[in-house]
């Protein structure tokens, strides 16, 4: 009896050291960015003090240190935007066909193909960034404002992909093959099967991949900050990553409601669509 | 008779005409690159040939040379010796992080806590870093870590660490540095085992379970002597996939610390202490424009890639490495 009681005690002690005490930062920062974007100081830390809406002055004006003046906060987010919404485009398409293509039809090499995909995707990309760099600059995509945000969003599609591609593939995979069949014997081809018949039953998929690739977009970071020089380009990741530098210590409101602007749409797309992005992290985690 | 046959060419294309996207963008995102970076290792490319190089793949500007292995190898790079040690603490202790810590937080997360709404909740926490854009992740923790606005040295005070113990900075400081680059890996890093593993708890057949409580056995024997015995795949598992993604990682050291200690001297992970293998190889490229070095950096970790994901194959097979967080019975 005495050893139950034991049992029993060191289980919730095991919780509490393992996966409750650990989430305090976690926990901490998140509550800070948000008390912090809305007041002038915070009381031990987390209680918000001086109310302000001062810290999101950079809706309204550019912000300014000493006598540099960053970039108006729109173009910016219109510049991330952008990125985020070619890099869904782009992935989702090639990834639908290429799934499709997979799931539904036989041909040579298809099985080396598959492991050929998911040896890509263990290997982590990020390493090649030199040899995408050189490569940027040598088919002329590099330098060139908007151009060079095409490319950086096609080489974050092509990264993106094998990964995408397996999850449609699974999608695929648990359609059965007589509704297809149906369809075949009605007349229709390949391609018209495929949008009008398979093309609706995966949406769901479709709409877990885009959301995946959007985010991607939305957060890359080190490509844009390696490949855009020009401060007319800049996306949100590299406008705060300056600006942490510039404020750190002197403005942690600012910082705070900029940060917390930059997330809001990793919140709501997380915080809506959570059970399909966790299936997507279970078949495809990249680190 | 030609319209037969016509489809039947058609049949045998269609496959690679879907897949032609899928191909183009992989030739070009990851095929070209590899190769690219063998052949740059090989060359002295750096900031005086650069242009002539992009204007004309062949110019005789960049002259072939073993020279960047020769200085990886042979002492040329006294610092490598540096970036190799801090690169070897970086990968075990965030290893052990993510893989054995995140295993116990995963048993308390997903079989512990029989209330579905609480281990959501937490499994959600958890995740947060991981979603987070890196920048924002970066932020957080300059916040966390400022020694007189930030949270943790209050913490750590408030549970009686002394004030002697604390660093001015935790940026700066390397034995602290060190241990703060692992601490922000290791919290992203946690939520890939928590997935992996969790799922797989969650594929124990409940007999087995059930079986253990009938012969009277506690929660907790349940859990050390059925469920982690259980998880050795997964384990095996997130260990080597870890092992590769975490010796090419450094976005979020870069977010954090900076390339540094190059020319332009912009960032402090060279003071700090945390350059790591590949995050040199950026610093090498990006800062002090020595490609053709960076990329005899970068190809060792290109080796090192294709070298263990070789060995994934043949551990695993092909339909573990599908499906890692099902627990199989072999």
């Amino acid at each position: 009896m005495r050893r139950r009681t034991f049992d029993i005690a060191a289980k919730y002690i095991v919780v509490l050291v393992t996966a409750v005490i650990p989430l305090i930062p976690v926990v901490a920062m998140f509550l800070w960015l948000f008390m912090q974007s809305v007041s002038g100081r915070v009381i031990l830390s987390l209680i918000p003090a001086e109310l302000t809406l001062d810290n999101w002055r950079f809706l309204w004006s550019p912000v300014q240190a000493g006598l540099k003046e960053y970039p108006n906060i729109w173009p910016v987010a219109f510049n991330s935007l952008l990125l985020a919404l070619t890099v869904a485009g782009i992935v989702v398409f090639v990834s639908t066909m290429g799934g499709y293509s997979l799931s539904r039809m036989d041909f040579r090499g298809r099985s080396a193909l598959m492991q050929f995909i998911i040896a890509l995707h263990a290997f982590p990309s990020i390493i090649l960034l030199i040899a995408l760099f050189i490569l940027l600059n040598a088919v002329g995509l590099y330098g060139k404002g908007y151009v060079t945000l095409l490319g950086i969003a096609l080489i974050k599609a092509g990264l993106e992909i094998p990964m995408a591609t397996w999850i449609i593939k699974g999608f695929f995979d648990a359609i059965p093959w007589d509704v297809e069949r149906a369809a075949f014997v009605d007349g229709a081809g390949r391609w018209r099967t495929w949008r009008s018949v398979i093309l609706p039953q995966i949406l769901p998929g479709i709409g877990a991949v885009s959301i995946f690739s959007f985010l991607a977009g939305w957060s890359e970071f080190v490509m844009v900050y390696t490949f855009i020089k020009d401060e007319a380009y800049y996306t949100l990741s590299i406008l705060i990553y300056y600006l942490i530098g510039e404020f750190k210590y002197i403005d942690w409101g600012l910082l705070a409601a900029m940060g917390l602007f930059y997330t809001i749409p990793t919140i709501i797309f997380f915080g809506t669509s959570q059970r399909l992005l966790l299936k997507i992290y279970v078949g495809g985690v990249k680190r | 008779m030609i319209r037969k046959r016509l489809s039947k060419v058609y049949e045998r294309i269609a496959p690679w005409l879907f897949l032609s996207p899928m191909l183009g963008l992989t030739i070009f995102a990851w095929i070209l690159p590899v190769i690219l970076t063998v052949y740059l290792s090989f060359t002295d490319l750096s900031l005086k040939n650069f242009l002539a190089f992009i204007r004309d793949f062949f110019t005789d500007q960049v002259r072939f040379t073993l020279e960047n292995f020769q200085r990886m190898f042979a002492g040329g790079d006294p610092y490598l010796a540096t970036v190799l040690q801090v690169t070897a603490l970086y990968v075990g202790s965030v290893l052990v992080f993510n893989a054995f810590f995140s295993l116990i937080m995963s048993i308390s997360i997903a079989y512990f806590i029989r209330n579905e709404a609480i281990s959501t909740a937490l499994r959600i926490l958890w995740l947060l870093p991981r979603i987070m854009p890196p920048v924002v992740y970066a932020l957080l923790w300059h916040w966390f870590i400022d020694p007189d606005y930030g949270l943790l040295n209050k913490l750590l005070a408030s549970v009686g660490i002394p004030q002697s113990l604390l660093p001015s900075s935790w940026l700066l400081d390397p034995p602290y540095s060190q241990l703060l680059m692992i601490m922000i890996n290791g919290y992203v890093g946690a939520s890939f085992g928590m997935i992996i593993y969790t799922a797989a708890i969650k594929s124990i057949p409940s007999d087995i379970l059930n079986a253990a409580y009938v012969d009277g056995a506690s929660e907790f024997q349940v859990a050390r002597r059925i469920i982690i015995p259980m998880l050795k795949w997964p384990m095996l598992f997130v260990v080597s996939w870890q092992t590769l993604s975490l010796l090419a990682s450094y976005e979020y050291i870069l977010a954090v610390w900076g390339a540094g200690g190059g020319s332009e001297g912009v960032g402090i992970a060279r003071a700090a202490n945390v350059m790591v293998w590949s995050l040199y190889s950026y610093t090498k490229a990006f800062n002090d424009y020595q490609y053709g070095y960076a990329s005899a950096i970068s190809l060792m970790l290109v080796f090192i890639g294709v070298a263990l994901i070789y060995l994934y194959f043949k551990i695993f097979g092909f339909r573990r490495l599908m499906e890692p967080s099902k627990v199989l019975e072999r």
